[in-house]
């Protein structure tokens, strides 16, 4: 049990990287780079688990009960809805490049010599 | 030519990302136990987070307090992409497009759709300004927030009209809107300075726990960080949808 | 507590397990209007990891996020990208919008 959060946050890492290396789309590529940053999500909330912890607000809740990191939870709210605004700025590239060469394929798109 | 180019590319990815994977798998093997969390600064920030701030929220202290000048940094990564997209997207053969779409209705014709689209943006107008209010009460704040506020006013155009959402996306009126939110979490921060203390030191007094009058100048940073990512939501989402619509209503402007 | 930690440990493991299914679904979908969708389930996927391991903030953040903004980003995207090339590309053609 303990080496599943780890196993499972380097598969989605993996996975994310190869589905960018063999993308023949250029938004299909934005989505896999954005599986690629979920697994550092998965990654830091797995380690700032703590065993028979609660969530760390406290509303209602004694002080002094046992709680998971709080740090890393803001670190990875914060990045979620920032990275919304890079995949957007990605996906306008890729616009921008569809309008000049004519498609969306990567591999097309190396061919523009400039 | 094409396709061999591909099959070799995911012949060669194949081990290459296990060897990736495998890198990744001995170097999180070598972290504490899952569950066995041993770092001091979380166990230090659930028992101060309370007394210190009075939010019960650790996780919205952390983000607009404890370490508010990391928010904004992100704020500035927020503005900075969206700029970007602005630029690329607003460029060529606008004022053509401008007119095309001024004149482009797309209403939707169920009227049923209509009024529970209606009676949606509503309620989620009103679950998104909660959220950020109570962010620091209960789970919430100005990010999570801000992107409820920017999903109502979607469903006016997903429920109703182009022309009504392009009254609700108006630039002129949210260009200054993301202005004066990012330019906010700096001069609240400087206000700080300006008294004195370091650059977003909280400046008020905690309050009472647990109610909305409490954490200093969290909430101001927290409505700040709202409007911000609201107003950038909001102009993302109309950029993009004038890119996909504009060519319909070309069409629809040269068939009436 | 020992009761919590029993109905805990399982709903842990199996949000583990469901994730990286739903990170190869939307890697293996390779028809951007399809992966889209799959993308939706993955957010709710990682929102339930989130929530069961006790964040409840973040998995506010990844169901908003994933719900409002990257479909209308991605399908707009689609949108303009299919009306340039001129409708929608039939057959396995370089896996076309």
């Amino acid at each position: 049990m303990s080496v599943l959060p780890y196993v499972s946050a380097a598969w989605i890492c993996a996975v994310g990287l190869y589905g960018a290396i063999t993308s023949r789309n250029l938004i299909h590529l934005a989505l896999c780079l954005t599986v690629v940053q979920s697994s550092t999500y998965v990654l830091l909330l797995a380690i700032g688990y703590v065993n028979r912890g609660g969530a760390p607000i406290f509303k209602g809740v004694k002080l002094g009960t046992r709680a998971v990191d709080p740090v890393v939870q803001s670190l990875t709210l914060t990045d979620i809805v920032v990275s919304v605004t890079v995949v957007a700025l990605i996906l306008a590239l890729a616009l921008d490049a569809h309008k000049d060469a004519g498609s969306v394929d990567p591999d097309t798109l190396a061919d523009v010599k400039g | 030519m094409r396709l061999e180019r591909s099959r070799v590319r995911a012949v060669v990815a194949v081990p290459a990302v296990a060897a990736v994977g495998a890198l990744l798998v001995w170097a999180f093997v070598g972290l504490p136990d899952f569950g066995h969390y041993r770092g001091p600064y979380g166990f230090v920030l659930n028992r101060i987070g309370v007394p210190q701030r009075h939010t019960t929220n650790v996780v919205t202290a952390i983000v607009f307090d404890y370490r508010g000048f990391d928010t904004m940094g992100e704020e500035f990564i927020l503005f900075g992409s969206v700029l970007g997209v602005v630029l690329l997207l607003r460029g060529r053969a606008r004022d053509e497009a401008e007119e095309d779409l001024a004149k482009y209705t797309d209403a939707v014709s169920s009227d049923l759709v209509r009024v529970l689209g209606g009676l949606a943006a509503g309620v989620s107008l009103l679950i998104g300004l909660w959220l950020v209010s109570f962010g620091f009460v209960t789970p919430g704040g100005g990010f999570q927030g801000g992107v409820v506020v920017a999903g109502a006013l979607l469903l006016v155009y997903a429920a109703g009209s182009f022309r009504a959402w392009r009254k609700v996306s108006n630039e002129e009126a949210l260009d200054p809107l993301e202005g004066i939110g990012v330019g906010g979490y700096v001069i609240v921060g400087l206000a700080a300075l300006v008294s004195g203390a370091p650059f977003l030191h909280n400046l008020l007094g905690p309050g009472k726990s647990g109610t909305l009058f409490s954490g200093g100048s969290l909430p101001f940073l927290n409505w700040v960080t709202a409007l911000e990512v609201a107003a950038a939501n909001v102009v993302l989402c109309a950029q993009f949808l004038e890119q996909c619509l504009a060519p319909h209503a070309r069409k629809e402007r040269s068939n009436s | 507590m020992t009761l919590v930690v029993a109905t805990i440990a399982p709903l842990q493991a199996i949000a583990f397990v469901l994730a990286p299914l739903g990170a190869t679904a939307v890697v293996f979908t390779r028809r951007p209007l399809r992966q889209i969708v799959v993308n939706g389930f993955y957010g709710l996927a990682l929102g339930v990891l989130f929530f069961v391991l006790q964040a409840p903030d973040v998995a506010l953040s990844m169901i908003v996020v994933g719900a409002i903004a990257y479909p209308l980003v991605v399908l707009s995207a689609i949108g303009r990208v299919r009306l340039r090339s001129g409708g929608k590309p039939k057959g396995r053609e370089a896996d076309g919008a």
